[in-house]
């Protein structure tokens, strides 16, 4: 195998410096999901919500309610906004600790921290298993975690591991909305699982369901099922934002989204 | 017009020729497609009226730049039945399997009268697709043992593999019933994954049915919007302008470019070439950034619509940004070419006889690496692939590295289509108007990363979908696998799989 050894080594470095060294184009033009602009907002008009098919802008009593945790990022909210309430942006680093951060606030008051169970996770700072499960996705968060391990983003340099036994597995990453027969599947290798242990619910149909939850076959996402440590809606997340919410859960990175506020 | 016709309809399915047939006279009716050279595609099951019975249809291809055919039979409310086509047409008999759970329709003398898309244990209250099955209703589910092949002797073990794997996978489980290393008989538990995406369609406008074709199968986002919108523009005589059908195409193959690269890449991993491996997902990962920085989506989402595009898109600086990667995928293909290691594990493994891809309906780089020649953009051109100089690879052996040299071939000629394109692209706007006919019916294909696709489309009254069937490549090819399977050994199997490029989102929907 000289000849691989050799285009390897000719090859370079491949990976990129992020998160330790900051690139503000770590994907470049990849729009994440829109932002919204309360001051630019109209009253009696709710085009917004009527292009949004799976529910993440409501409007009750004139008063918008966005949930980030159902948005799909399909960007037609931003184009039926005749005030530019709803922009394309670039805001993909969407990791939560608590769901409500998903859901825009009028007033800020980010919940406390769960002290005792980041106490324990302090600890696993440094090395973390995950087990993913898919529990009924479109498998673009498939290819996303996939990419995860190609040399650009180069999970392993972190302490990140993929491992194939819920055995030796700290965090069950889950993507899908639940599909009635995963539901049996995804409970058991969480019961397989040692404590302490963490879930994160990775893509907008294991947050919420998206457009792809309920019907006959779906549930909604993680709720009701399991409970959540780190809840990352996306359509699907790129792989950036898994890694920033990978760190998110290991404490070794700040939450970006606040009251559905993405912090620049 | 022969005697199994009933009459012809002046409306109906746009972009099809159509015959109406009696329940008793659909074997005949195939038996004439199929004598006049006409491959059966696939064959589904809607109800027109609610309560009403249903009407079946089955899609032939009666080859190139002829129209498809559709056969269209309406069951009566009181016997809905109909004879199985699947021991003379073995590719129908997961259609029918899919309609008797779904649809509720009783197919006689089926060879393989087992669950297929519900899993045992499943107790819907209607079947799900009729209309009366409430949109938002929970079916009831309890686990229940599996229908399994019966087992004789005791030297033969089980090995159920899933349906949570090894690696980051999608949800699948593959049943393998094994004597030490040979493998005697393989049989894959599939539908996990099944979400109930077609019912999903019903009451949706054309614009947000694309949002739902997009998630079908993530990497074949493309694929999926391309066929279903083609099938609402057809259905609404829609014309969409010329930049939006030179941009479609520059789309999919962007789509097809990153896909193969990962696959070689993936392949690499399975046969355990590490520098490989990474040199694969690498190029990979470098085109969805690509896509990324041109599309503001690494899976191009959120563009294609029906009518068109979304918005307009500068492609000026694609090319310069695929020629600097050019020589990397060139060197990188050629590599693997002069690999013993890799090609000793890839020459002669899952093994496809061109007699069995046509017969249990293989599709895509799997039917083009068994001998057969047949390539949707070619033979029924969309977009804007008639203008374009394009070869279709074909090899006959029909082994694992036959598949690899199809995916080769595929990704120069992607770059070359794409370049081809950019260069060709016209001016103008990138949508047209498009209003919902109520009532009408289309039908739109495109060849996908992974094989046909196939989406039927229904409108009601109002002019919203009624039905829309999705016939994905996957679920082709899935049905063709275990063939290659059965009789080998365990440790060709990962390769083996790997070599078929399958998903399982498009294949359970």
């Amino acid at each position: 195998m000289p000849l691989w050894t050799l285009f390897g080594l000719n090859r370079g470095l491949a990976t990129t410096p992020w998160p330790n060294k900051a690139d503000a184009s770590m994907q470049p033009g990849v729009l994440g999901l829109p932002q919204y602009h309360p001051e630019q907002c109209r009253e009696d008009c709710r085009d917004c919500a009527d292009a949004c098919l799976p529910k993440a802008i409501t409007i009750a009593d004139r008063n918008l309610h966005l949930d980030y945790g159902k948005c799909i990022g399909c960007q037609l909210c931003t184009e039926a906004c005749p005030s530019q309430a709803m922009t394309p942006s670039n805001n993909w680093a969407f990791g939560v600790r608590d769901r409500k951060d998903l859901e825009w606030t009028d007033a800020l008051n980010s919940p406390l921290a769960r002290e005792l169970k980041n106490g324990i996770l302090k600890h696993f700072k440094r090395s973390l298993h995950i087990r993913h499960v898919d529990a009924g996705s479109c498998n673009g968060c498939e290819s996303e975690l996939q990419a995860l391990n190609n040399p650009f983003y180069n999970l392993h340099r972190l302490g990140i591991f993929f491992t194939p036994s819920p055995r030796f597995a700290d965090l069950l990453l889950v993507t899908g909305s639940v599909t009635y027969a995963m539901r049996g599947p995804l409970l058991e290798t969480w019961n397989a699982m040692p404590e302490p242990r963490w879930v994160m619910a990775t893509g907008t149909c294991a947050v919420s369901g998206g457009i792809t939850g309920g019907g006959y076959s779906c549930a909604h996402g993680l709720e009701g099922i399991l409970p959540v440590d780190v809840y990352l809606p996306g359509c699907p997340p790129n792989p950036a934002a898994i890694i920033q919410a990978l760190l998110l859960l290991l404490d070794r990175t700040g939450q970006k989204v606040h009251g559905g506020r993405y912090a620049s | 017009m022969t005697d199994a016709s009933r009459n012809t309809p002046s409306h109906g399915m746009q972009g099809t020729v159509q015959r109406l047939v009696w329940p008793h006279s659909v074997p005949q009716a195939c038996e004439e497609l199929i004598q006049a050279g006409a491959r059966l595609q696939m064959a589904y099951a809607w109800f027109p009226r609610p309560g009403d019975a249903p009407e079946v249809l089955y899609l032939a291809d009666k080859g190139p730049h002829q129209p498809f055919e559709i056969l269209r039979c309406t069951l009566p409310q009181d016997q809905q039945e109909l004879p199985s086509m699947a021991p003379r047409i073995p590719l129908l008999g997961w259609y029918e399997r899919e309609m008797h759970e779904l649809c509720g329709i009783h197919f006689k003398g089926h060879p393989e009268p087992r669950p297929l898309v519900l899993h045992e244990g499943s107790q819907p209250p209607f079947p799900p697709l009729d209309p009366r099955y409430e949109p938002t209703e929970p079916m009831p589910y309890t686990e229940s043992p599996w229908d399994l092949p019966p087992l004789e002797g005791g030297d033969v073990q089980i090995l159920p593999f899933g349906p949570v794997r090894a690696d980051v996978l999608e949800s699948a489980q593959i049943l393998f019933y094994y004597i030490g290393e040979a493998i005697l008989h393989c049989h894959p538990r599939l539908f996990f994954k099944h979400r109930g995406m077609e019912k999903r369609f019903e009451g949706l406008t054309p614009q947000m049915g694309a949002l739902m074709a997009e998630r079908i199968s993530g990497v074949d986002s493309i694929a999926h919007t391309l066929a279903f919108c083609q099938a609402v523009e057809s259905a609404c005589a829609c014309s969409v302008p010329p930049r939006a059908l030179y941009l479609r195409t520059i789309l999919a193959e962007l789509e097809r470019l990153y896909n193969h690269l990962y696959y070689l890449g993936h392949l690499c991993h399975t046969t355990t070439l590490k520098v490989g491996e990474a040199q694969g997902k690498l190029l990979s990962e470098q085109c969805k950034q690509i896509n990324g920085l041109f599309t503001g989506s690494r899976f191009l989402r959120a563009l294609i619509t029906p009518g068109g595009l979304r918005r307009d898109l500068d492609v000026s600086s694609l090319p310069s940004k695929l020629h600097a990667l050019e020589p990397e995928i060139d060197r990188y293909m050629e590599l693997l070419e002069q690999t013993n290691s890799h090609l000793d594990r890839l020459i002669t493994t899952g093994h496809l006889p061109a007699q069995i891809a046509y017969d249990q309906g293989a599709t895509g780089p799997i039917k083009r690496a068994s001998g057969i020649t047949h390539d949707l953009r070619s033979d029924h051109p969309y977009a804007a692939y008639a203008e374009l100089p394009m070869e279709i690879p074909v090899r006959s052996e029909g082994d694992a590295h036959a598949r690899v040299q199809i995916r080769i071939q595929e990704i120069r000629n992607s770059l070359a289509l794409i370049f081809t394109a950019v260069d060709r692209l016209p001016t103008g706007p990138v949508i047209s108007p498009l209003d919902p006919v109520p009532s009408a019916e289309g039908l739109g294909w495109c060849e996908g990363t992974r094989g046909s696709i196939y989406y039927c489309v229904h409108f009601d009254p109002q002019g919203r979908f009624a039905r829309v069937k999705i016939k994905s490549s996957s679920f082709s090819n899935w049905r063709v696998f275990p063939f290659t399977v059965h009789d080998t050994n365990m440790m060709d199997y990962a390769i083996n799989e790997a070599s078929f490029g399958l998903t399982m989102a498009g294949c359970d929907r």
